[in-house]
């Protein structure tokens, strides 16, 4: 999902990495001020016009998208169930449009282009007490991390099945976080074997 | 030279070392033992991942108790899983994690990871997501990241056990190679074999400590 940088030539990919993270923070906060449908169907067909722009195929689009639907549609339901139809497709439409534009961001920026961005552009807020590297090294590794978690969730439903238990969450949710926090605790030893310093 | 000094380790109740004395002066040891034994807590221990609840360890004469930055530099350690070793999302920014750490400058920095995924055939892959690696290519990647930072002393915690037979013979083979001091922790006799000596763990003492055969030997006896 996240992580694929995928090259091209475009005016998208050559925007600079501070202006599409600074338009993405601006566009995710205005989203929350926004409950009309209408205006969110518009502005998903301006996100798709983006990915035209920035010339990447039809299939990263929907590969974005595609494992998000069932909370899309979960998402849309409950709120249609309790809010009505509109509330409901804002809902689902905001949360499908954030991540077009970070999935928009990630596949034509380089991570480390993301992070260095970020580390440089938070560093006036040190007196602030913001750590810049803290906060980099955490994007990196939740960017790192995504499809690990995904392929270890694979892996224990495959488990699972195997045992003819078929979906439970809570059979994947308690194997699933006790090898995260087996997994969370190597990782921080790695970080400290390789010299990490949150100063 | 790494020493162990009277090394005792608990975890809550559970004493897991129980009193461990070791000089460690060849450039290929090897440690074995069943699971559980206490080999990754004596791993973690050479650098200071861990403190020993008693005893001292030191590398070089520096004591991970006091000296735990300078230990941290002498001693790389590779662990068994590379996705929990691996922090960056492309192999050339994990690699420069380790060099970010150590505030080298950027051209300093950039010369070295290129020299170093030359040196481990990851060149072609440089702004690759890791997660998109083979397993072999990650555990590739790590040993990559830890020797960039040019350590005295590399650990290698199992660093063949999640592997095919194929990547497994490709990490031996690095592992042979390494102009490094090695300590290495494997179930893989052929691997442990290669060593100059051998050492054999179970529940918290060394039972045998000698030349690949003869502690070969005893582990397997021991193991029925
Ligand atoms: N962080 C920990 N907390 C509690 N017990 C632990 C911890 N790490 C290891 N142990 C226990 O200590 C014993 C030795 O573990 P370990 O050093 O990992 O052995 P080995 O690497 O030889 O399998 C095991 O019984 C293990 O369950
Ligand atoms: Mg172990």
């Amino acid at each position: 999902m996240l992580g694929l940088y995928l090259h091209r030539d475009s005016p998208v990919h050559a925007f600079p990495v501070g202006w599409k993270l600074a338009a993405l923070a601006v566009a995710a906060t205005g989203l929350f001020f926004v409950s009309n449908p209408v205006a969110i169907g518009a502005a998903l067909v301006g996100a798709l016009g983006l990915f035209a722009l920035a010339r990447l195929p039809l299939g990263a689009v929907l590969g974005q998208i595609r494992p998000l639907l069932p909370v899309l549609v979960l998402l849309f339901a409950v709120q249609a169930a309790f809010a009505g139809w509109e509330t409901g497709a804002a809902t689902a439409g905001r949360l499908a449009l954030l991540v077009l534009l970070a999935s928009l961001v990630t596949l034509t920026t380089r991570a480390s282009d993301t992070i260095d961005a970020l580390e440089r552009g938070l560093g006036w807020l040190r007196p602030l007490g913001v750590n810049a590297g803290k906060v980099s090294l955490m994007l990196a590794l939740t960017i790192r991390l995504i499809p690990v978690l995904l392929d270890l969730v694979q892996e224990i439903r495959m488990a699972q099945r195997a045992r003819g238990v078929e979906r439970s969450a809570l059979a994947l949710l308690v194997p699933l976080l006790v090898k995260t926090m087996r997994m969370a605790d190597h990782l921080s030893d790695a970080l400290e074997a390789r010299g990490y310093d949150p100063r | 030279m790494i020493e162990l000094r009277n090394v005792r380790h608990r975890y809550g109740e559970r004493e897991v070392l129980r009193g461990i004395d070791l000089t460690l002066a060849e450039r290929r040891v090897a440690i074995v033992g069943s699971n559980g034994s206490g080999k990754s807590t004596l791993a973690r221990l050479l650098n200071g991942l861990l403190l020993p609840d008693e005893g001292r360890v030191l590398v070089d004469g520096l004591d991970t108790r006091s000296d735990a930055r300078a230990v941290r530099r002498k001693v790389g350690f590779v662990f068994q899983d590379p996705d929990v070793q691996i922090v960056y999302p492309t192999v050339a920014e994990d690699i420069a994690f380790g060099l970010k750490n150590l505030r080298l400058p950027r051209d300093e920095i950039a010369r070295r990871v290129d020299a170093v995924m030359a040196r481990f055939g990851l060149t072609e892959h440089r702004d690759w997501p890791a997660h998109r690696l083979s397993g072999g290519q990650k555990q590739l990647l790590a040993i990559a990241s830890v020797l960039v930072l040019d350590p005295a002393y590399v650990v290698f915690d199992e660093p063949t056990t999640l592997l095919d037979l194929r990547n497994r013979r490709r990490i031996a083979g690095v592992i042979r190679d390494l102009p490094q001091t090695a300590l290495l922790i494997s179930h893989d006799l052929d691997l442990v074999a290669e060593a100059e000596r051998v050492i054999v763990l179970d529940e918290g003492r060394v039972v045998a400590d000698d030349a690949p055969a003869a502690a070969i030997a005893a582990y397997v006896a021991r193991m029925g």
